[in-house]
């Protein structure tokens, strides 16, 4: 078969959105793919480009990965710009010199920033805001200064005036309008914009013009302005605009719009029908989309029409919601009210700082746009009446009003239209999403993984929710939270009752709370919460029938019945005195012996009966129980860090001996796993841990709730640059947050995703301390680490706790079932196969 | 004379109340049969015995299970695969073709006796 050859121009977000797409579609066979990408690497999330002031790295925003287009059969041209188009022989050159020719082109060559032609816009300290060099650059510059203005007070100058913030910089904001974020806020919000970002220390200068930029002594910048003033700075970055990278398209004859941008049909296609035009470059009915959802529909439709189908873009949405300098924004639709008949309704409180205006038509009957500044929590509920044009409500100013009784008025998931899209990011509307319940999805995880939606920017996760949860509803599956059937509630409410009522034992609580007798659920569960509170001992008579297995003999069953042997040894630092010890008792007892990922040493093959003997020599020997048998701190690995380290910045093994001396012990509603890393190399891979640490010149970037496992996730920046005391302090809380709230079994990162507010209201509670309770979770930690014991030197030294480590309880006699065949030098337990072997008589 | 020693022999004993652990599991060894002993002190009977051998797992476990309320029936859940099986019968709830043998149990004094064919 001969395949079709598709050139694609430009990989960023749209262009990598385009491949991705075509990857994942049988199509994909047919053809023949090469990318030329004019950046050093391949596309990564711009939106989310300041994150990397924040201490996310390039690798972590990367969304095309070298690999990956390896995998799909890509051919992928880094560092490589497309110079020139022949249309006639259908053949695209490259600046190395490649010529390729083409089925069918697309045009993704994005856009870049506008800089004024003020006079010395050209000085070495002024940049622009669009790639990770100019960051690179910006970071640079800012180290050696005390101020730093940004030319233009749209959405990207208010963001990259936060970066310099974020960079200690005294940040100034010049825009040449009357007021801030013009295209998306009418006057009123502009206004209380203003207010709000001069309040956090941002000075804004309205209704200024730059004439002139020179250099004064010691190399710093004066912006002469129009009338007579200035502004003296040490740089300057440039966010007035961005103009569609339209000149290849230009020099090749494509017809382009009277001020720029490449002009494209409702199929995408440009005025050469070979060939495509998506994202930023592109022109539709007048109009550049300056936002990646659109181009992402453009995306889609390029690959559609390609795979044969039909398809279509019919202009998109503008309506945007975002946090600028911590303020919520939201804007709908015709935020102006510019069209003829409008009428309007405005609420404002000058005393929090919250303005909210919606424009509907004549009768106040269809909403055509509305602005929320300081408050966007009803962004979700307007932009649904907006965008499937429903009726709104015959009181529609509730909308936005405060709502007395505490019953705002938000529209039930019933109301929307199959059609109407929850997710913009992923294209996903409400039919989708029932679709998938109806398909067996039977909760919002599920949705999300068999729909994509909401893991996009994330915006739509209380919508998708309760449109999830509704259409449940509707199927009559009961949303079932409890915990098993003799609690009918949710763990975190069973946490609640036990602290407040001191209930220390299960049969108390069962008899209070509960019904029935009790089962592997739910004994286990209070076992782990009774830990988490009071910290018994797990052996201690009210509490021996509550543990599984694992903690009943405080070690792990293998396979055969036999138990591991796990002691811990603190951020994997061991003496080789110590290191003999352990190898002497594997010798002596015949335990397999093996090195774990978490930094350990594991000793398996040990019979039940063998147990206390076994950790007797090692109690002895100084080792304390690892607690690879209970739900709670597993390891803490570690880089050496600086002591060994050409690279360290601090000193991570004891950091990581001091996170995991102070956690050890601590029980959780599943286990949890640290690591600490001396630098931002991250050897101890710290960002696929529950809680990872990793050094920074100028203390410890903390990240929580990430996994490795079956479903991997990387964890979250939560706080940078924190000194020990704040570290400690903020993971005490984050933990205990986690113990408290969490569900049976559940770990960090799941927790976390169902967590309302996600990360954001995790650093409101414990950095903000917004509910209260920061002190109290420290204290509670406090208490979990003060009555710390090992578990197996308090076993061994009590004749009724060793009364369990009997094989049998009426005679000595060892189980002659296990059999243990030999294996590269140690022992393993027989396979079926082989018992049978060695039972026959030879 | 002669009843009492007929059920004597019929009963063995196997171990002292004091061996066994309230609201959880031992394993006794009878013959070369290996039996899970559970003592529920506040259920009616208080002690069960069912075979120690668990065959979806292949291993002699089943006196470490954690003791379980599964539809108004008491079990042990296995240690390893987590199969139930019903206290007084040594049915499993997961798979219906498999039963463990059980065994008549009860105090005398402070023996604990169980029934056994051998
Ligand atoms: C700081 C910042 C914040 C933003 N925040 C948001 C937000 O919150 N929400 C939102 O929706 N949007 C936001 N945007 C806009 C969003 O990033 C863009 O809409 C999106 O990146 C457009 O994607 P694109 O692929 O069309 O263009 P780009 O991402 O610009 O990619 C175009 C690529 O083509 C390359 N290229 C150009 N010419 C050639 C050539 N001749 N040969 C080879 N390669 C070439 C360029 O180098 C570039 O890598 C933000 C942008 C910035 C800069
Ligand atoms: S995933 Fe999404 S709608 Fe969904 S949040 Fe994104 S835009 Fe918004
Ligand atoms: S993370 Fe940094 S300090 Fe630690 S070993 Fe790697 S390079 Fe060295």
């Amino acid at each position: 078969m001969v395949k079709q050859k598709i050139v694609v121009i430009g990989n960023g977000m749209v262009g990598h959105h385009f491949l991705e797409q075509l990857a994942n579609r049988p199509e994909r066979e047919l053809f023949d793919v090469l990318v030329f990408c004019a950046e050093p690497r391949p596309a990564y999330d711009r939106v989310h480009l300041s994150e990397y002031f924040g201490g996310r790295t390039a690798d972590d925003l990367a969304m095309g990965k070298v690999e990956q287009y390896r995998e799909w059969g890509y051919d992928l041209r880094l560092n490589d710009a497309a110079v020139n188009i022949d249309r006639d022989n259908k053949v695209v050159t490259s600046a190395s010199g490649a010529s390729e020719a083409y089925d069918h082109l697309i045009l993704a060559t994005g856009s870049y920033p506008f800089v004024p032609p003020i006079p010395g816009h050209e000085h070495e300290k002024c940049f622009v805001y669009r790639t990770l060099e100019d960051l690179d650059k910006i970071q640079a510059a800012a180290k050696q200064g005390k101020v730093g203005v940004v030319v233009g007070g749209g959405l990207l100058g208010l963001e990259a005036a936060n970066a310099l913030k974020q960079l200690g910089l005294e940040a100034h904001v010049v825009e040449f309008a009357p007021g801030l974020m013009s295209v998306q806020l009418d006057e009123g919000g502009s206004k209380l914009l203003r207010d709000k970002i001069e309040e956090l220390g941002v000075t804004v200068h309205t209704s200024t013009a730059t004439e002139l930029i020179e250099e004064v002594d010691g190399g710093r910048l004066r912006m002469n302005f129009k009338g007579d003033k200035s502004l003296d700075t040490d740089l300057i970055v440039f966010s007035a605009g961005i103009r569609p990278e339209d000149s290849l398209a230009k020099s090749a004859g494509i017809e382009l719009g009277q001020r720029g941008g490449i002009v494209i049909d409702n199929q995408c296609r440009t005025s050469d029908k070979n060939i495509f035009a998506i994202g930023e470059c592109a022109l539709f009915n007048n109009f550049i989309y300056g936002l990646v959802a659109p181009g992402y529909t453009m995306a889609r439709t390029a690959v559609s029409l390609l795979c044969g189908e039909a398809a279509e873009f019919n202009g998109a949405d503008m309506s945007t919601k975002l946090k600028l300098l911590g303020v919520d924004v939201g804007s709908i639709g015709d935020a102006h009210g510019r069209a003829e008949g409008s009428a309007a309704i405005t609420f404002v409180d000058e005393q929090t700082g919250v303005y909210k205006r919606m424009i509907t038509d004549s009768e106040g009957k269809k909403l055509r746009g509305a602005v929320l500044v300081g408050d966007a929590a009803d962004y979700d509920t307007l932009l649904q009446y907006h965008l499937n044009d429903m009726d709104l409500p015959e009181h529609p100013e509730q909308l936005i009003l405060p709502a007395l009784d505490g019953a705002a008025p938000t529209l039930g998931a019933d109301a929307l239209p199959d059609t109407a899209t929850i997710c913009s990011c992923h294209n996903v509307s409400k039919g989708d999403i029932v679709g998938a319940v109806q398909g067996g999805c039977c909760s919002v995880g599920e949705v999300k993984d068999c729909t994509k939606a909401a893991t996009g920017c994330g915006g739509c996760a209380a919508l998708l929710k309760n449109v999830v949860d509704t259409e449940l509803a509707a199927l009559g599956v009961e949303v079932n939270n409890d915990l098993c059937p003799h609690f009918p509630y949710t763990r975190q409410e069973i946490f609640h009752m036990v602290q407040v009522e001191e209930i220390k034992t299960f049969d108390e609580l069962l008899h209070k709370h509960g019904s029935g007798k009790g089962c592997e659920i739910c004994k286990p569960t209070a076992a782990s919460i009774f830990a988490s509170l009071w910290n018994d001992h797990i052996l201690e008579k009210p509490h021996v029938g509550l543990q599984d297995t694992n903690d009943t003999f405080m070690a792990n069953m293998q396979k055969n019945g036999t138990y591991s042997v796990v002691p811990r040894i603190a951020g994997g630092e061991i003496t080789p005195e110590k290191l003999i010890v352990l190898g002497e008792v594997a010798k002596k007892y015949d335990l397999y012996t093996k090195i774990t990922g978490g930094q350990r040493i594991d000793l398996f093959g040990a019979r039940l009966e063998e147990l206390p003997e076994i950790w007797r020599e090692l109690t002895d020997a100084g080792f304390e129980t690892g607690h690879a048998y209970g739900k709670s701190l597993r390891t803490v690995k570690s880089c050496v860090g600086s002591t060994w380290c050409r690279f360290g910045v601090q000193d991570s093994v004891g950091m990581a001996l001091t996170v995991e001396n102070r956690y050890k012990g601590l029980r959780s509603p599943h286990k949890i796993k640290m690591a600490v890393s001396g630098c931002t190399r991250e050897c101890a891979e710290a960002q696929s841990k529950d809680i990872g640490v990793i050094a920074t010149e100028n203390g410890w970037n903390l990240y929580v709730c990430g996994n490795g496992g079956m479903r991997p996730r990387h964890a979250d920046l939560f706080a940078t640059d924190l000194d020990d005391v704040t570290l400690i302090k903020y993971i005490d809380r984050v933990l205990m947050f986690y113990v408290r709230t969490a569900d049976k079994l559940q770990r960090t990162s799941v927790w976390l995703e169902n967590l309302e507010g996600g990360l954001d209201y995790l650093r409101e509670v414990v950095i903000e301390d917004k509910l209260g309770i920061g002190e109290e979770l420290e204290r509670q930690m406090g208490n979990v680490v003060g009555t710390y014991q090992c578990e197996w030197k308090t076993a061994i030294n009590d004749p009724e706790m060793l009364k369990r480590f009997r094989q049998f309880v009426n005679t000595d006699e060892k189980d002659e079932k296990i059999v243990f065949v030999e294996e590269r030098q140690q022992r393993r337990p027989a396979t079926e196969e082989e018992i049978v072997k060695i039972a026959e008589p030879a | 004379m002669s009843e009492v020693a007929i059920t004597r022999t019929e009963w063995l004993q196997v171990c002292k109340r004091s061996d066994l652990v309230a609201n959880s599991g031992v394993c006794a060894l009878v013959g070369d049969r290996q039996v899970a002993l559970f003592f529920l002190p506040d259920q009616e009977p208080q002690l069960y015995a069912i075979d120690n051998w668990d065959p979806i797992a292949n291993a002699g476990v089943i006196g470490r299970g954690l003791v379980a309320e599964i539809d108004g029936e008491l079990t042990v859940a296995s240690p390893l695969y987590k199969q139930h099986y019903r206290l007084n019968d040594g049915q499993c709830l997961e798979e219906e073709d498999i039963k463990l043998d059980s065994f008549p149990i009860a105090f005398e004094g402070d023996d604990v006796l169980i029934k056994i064919d051998q």
